[in-house]
């Protein structure tokens, strides 16, 4: 058996805490609105695209372990027990074998930001509490203590395209038995670092946060079924000139349109940052859809977002397959298919 | 594809290693490193790479760095803005892929482990954004390049090869998850051969936040000693060229050792602390010892996580007790990290290539410095230079956060 299925979606976006409310903000289709954050050394402030706090505080935050956790972890555990459902309490009473996958780009900037601030101060009273939670894998960490989960962990590092090399390492992980169910997240959260730093490379880019999680299972129980049909291999580029093959060579390796397929692109609506992705699909004239423009860049989390939409797109069964195209900020372009195997 | 993967018709190939390439702070290399491991050599001395006037703990493992740095396949500009854990990462390459016989080409999975990838580069670009925020110079080099995919990237591009590229950051353990990944890939069925290993640098971050839990000792570290007080850090790298037996000998290249088992698990007791009697440790040799169909009676040599903190080791000694039952008072254990400290992302890989030592010139690496063994310790820990027959040796790596991990090795004759 090599068919892996998506049993599960969980999101926590600039749209709010869970699905739905990220599915209204697709189906309204306007860009959300945004916040100012503060910049050290200037006057003029940010605009981002934050969370919002939840409408009621959510009870799994009272878990010893995420009470002093930083916002990455709280929207990974948020957005994996969404994801998972029902079986939150067979992984918590250990029948169901859980492998995490835990997909980051800037990771754990704020406390790490905030501990090297002390280390600069005075490193003599730099806080052990904050240095802890910078490591990358703390989130993942945190997430398999809540889920009381000991089987494999892996956090892997990369830029927005690595949440499909992690949804690439789970199925492998179903397939050889070596877990029963995989959760792979993509989470990144926001600082004025991460924003700084953005704007180094594009102005116009307007930061996001969140986490977002497919939960993986080798069958299916959701109606219709939501099958992972294929993840291109990974074309890596290091120079914005090989961004644009990279592009093109993902992009072959995905079938070619079909009016009763959905496109969901990684783009940003700014020109000069769309325009290798774009041009990549130029030949696709069926349905498009873009989470990133409406939600903001939140890396690795937005990835998850397009998963997502495409998942749930493809549940509401307006499409018989979904492409995800993801065009990565500087490593490598990867491309991924959901299907509904009732119409192959 | 990435996905579905090719499957085998039939059993998963072994994996042989065919490159070996290692730097450390006993030097470049694996002459170097074997000589200074078959000693017990000590290379800590006085830390000189930031200031650390204010930490409790004012030494370390710096590796020298050669100058110039060696002529590699990069242009002049991309050098001068490679960091100290690149240029580490790039010198291991480079021993390795030698020793293999690579050429350029497509399709060789590039599987890293790291904690930190350029940290120091980050600490400087953050440095300057709170004292000169207005003054972007450099900044852009300094984001882009201390990002772990950019250092996997500048590998690939000096040696004329296309990834896939995995970055694996699970704490101290993501060296040997990133090549028990890498030995996954290629049992799988995903390629015919893979360069995999891990690296770190020393950065003042990390330094002081192991100094801030006080888990850093102010003199040399003593992994399972009765004395001992905390862990010393190290810097370096390790990279290893992972083959199927099948293509290595199509190839009719050397190998060095087999890897027979790979098993990961997490802890979940405490963010910074392992169970007190090491449960995942044990899940995880026991785990690949099954894997492997091997016993705790045919390892020859355990090179242990063992960073000399007193909750480390004492976690470690009770799950290796428990797993080697009767086996355990005859079981050679050391911790190579009282040579060179604990190099983090790079542990794993580095301590992968110190047991494909012993597996290829038979002498197990003791700790000079041991006063007192802890008596936790139901095994004896090397402690002299020691010649012995060696045909399967298991690694264990831990880290923050709860990964565990074991590799199993075997001499190849």
């Amino acid at each position: 058996m090599s068919r892996v299925f998506v049993h599960g979606i969980g999101a926590v976006s600039p749209a709010g805490w869970g699905i739905p409310t990220l599915r209204e903000a697709l189906k309204k289709g306007a860009p959300l609105p945004t916040q100012a954050l503060t910049r050290p050394g200037w006057s003029k402030p940010f605009q981002v695209r934050t969370v919002p706090a939840p409408a009621r505080r959510q009870v799994f935050l009272a878990h010893p372990r995420l009470r002093r956790a930083s916002a990455i972890t709280q929207y990974t555990v948020g957005a994996s027990r969404e994801a998972l459902g029902e079986d939150v309490g067979r992984v918590q009473n250990g029948e169901l074998r859980l492998g995490i996958v835990v997909c980051l780009m800037p990771g754990c900037v704020t406390y790490s930001r905030r501990f090297y601030e002390e280390v600069l101060s005075d490193p003599a009273t730099a806080s052990p509490l904050i240095f802890a939670e910078t490591v990358y894998n703390a989130p993942a960490s945190h997430l398999a203590a809540f889920l009381n989960s000991g089987t494999i962990s892996y956090t892997l590092v990369g830029d927005d395209s690595s949440f499909l090399q992690g949804l690439a390492l789970a199925a492998g992980w179903l397939l050889n038995d070596q877990a029963d169910g995989c959760l792979v997240v993509g989470a990144d959260e926001m600082d004025w670092v991460v924003a700084d730093a953005v704007h180094l490379f594009e102005r116009q880019s307007v930061q996001g946060a969140g986490a977002g999680a497919l939960y993986l299972r080798k069958e299916s129980s959701a109606k219709p079924a939501l099958e992972l049909a294929c993840i291109t291999d990974a074309f890596l580029f290091s120079t914005a000139g090989a961004r644009s093959a990279a592009a093109q060579r993902m992009r072959a390796q995905l079938p070619e349109c079909n009016p009763r397929e959905l496109l969901c692109l990684g783009t940003q609506g700014i020109a000069r940052a769309d325009a290798d992705e774009l041009a990549a699909w130029t030949d696709w004239t069926g349905a498009r859809l873009a989470p990133k423009q409406l939600l903001g860049e939140a890396f690795t989390a937005s990835a998850a977002w397009q998963c997502i939409a495409a998942c749930d797109a493809l549940g509401r069964g307006d499409f018989n397959a979904v492409n995800v195209s993801i065009v990565g900020v500087n490593e490598q372009a990867i491309g991924a298919r959901f299907v509904n195997p009732n119409f192959l | 594809m990435l996905f579905p993967s090719p499957r085998p018709s039939k059993a998963p190939p072994r994996i042989v290693i065919t490159g070996a390439g290692i730097v450390t702070a006993l030097g470049i290399g694996w002459r170097a490193n074997a000589n200074g491991f078959r000693a017990g050599r000590q290379a800590f001395r006085p830390v000189t790479l930031f200031d650390v006037s204010r930490q409790r703990a004012k030494i370390a493992a710096e590796v020298d760095l050669p100058q110039p740095f060696p002529p590699i396949q990069l242009s002049e500009k991309r050098l001068t803005r490679l960091d100290r854990a690149t240029k580490m990462l790039l010198l291991a390459v480079q021993e390795a892929w030698s020793q293999a016989g690579l050429t350029p080409g497509e399709n060789l999975p590039l599987v890293l482990g790291t904690t930190s990838g350029g940290m120091a580069l980050a600490e400087s670009y953050l440095r300057h954004a709170i004292h000169s925020p207005q003054s972007q110079r450099q900044q852009a080099t300094r984001v882009m390049n201390y990002q772990a995919q950019r250092q996997a990237l500048d590998v690939c591009d000096a040696f004329g090869f296309s990834g896939p590229i995995t970055v694996i950051s699970n704490a101290c353990a993501s060296g040997a998850n990133a090549i028990g990944h890498a030995w996954e890939l290629l049992r799988a069925g995903h390629a015919e051969q893979a360069l995999t290993g891990g690296h770190d640098a020393l950065c003042q971050i990390t330094f002081a936040g192991f100094d801030s839990l006080q888990a850093l000792s102010p003199t040399p570290c003593r992994p399972f000693d009765a004395r001992r007080d905390g862990l010393s850090l190290g810097e370096g790298a390790a990279i290893l060229v992972l083959e199927t037996l099948d293509h290595a000998r199509r190839r009719g290249v050397e190998i060095l050792g087999e890897i027979i088992s790979y098993a990961a698990a997490t802890d979940t007791y405490h963010l910074t602390q392992p169970h007190p009697q090491g449960d995942a440790a044990f899940t995880t040799m026991k785990a690949a010892c099954a894997r492997a169909d091997i016993t705790p009676e045919q390892v020859d040599y355990i090179n242990a996580h063992g960073t000399a903190t007193l909750q480390n080791d004492s976690t470690e000694a009770a799950a290796i007790n428990r797993w080697a039952g009767a086996r355990v008072a005859t079981l050679p254990v050391s911790s190579t990290k009282a040579s060179i400290g604990h190099l983090l992302g790079a542990a794993g890989a580095v301590e992968t290539l110190v047991c494909l030592m012993t597996l290829c010139e038979q002498w197990l690496p003791p700790e000079i410095a041991l006063s007192e063994t802890d008596p936790a310790c139901g095994f004896p820990i090397v402690s002299q230079p020691t010649d012995a027959r060696v045909n399967v040796a298991l690694s264990n790596s831990f880290g923050f956060g709860g990964a565990n991990a074991t590799l199993i090795f075997r001499r190849w004759t």
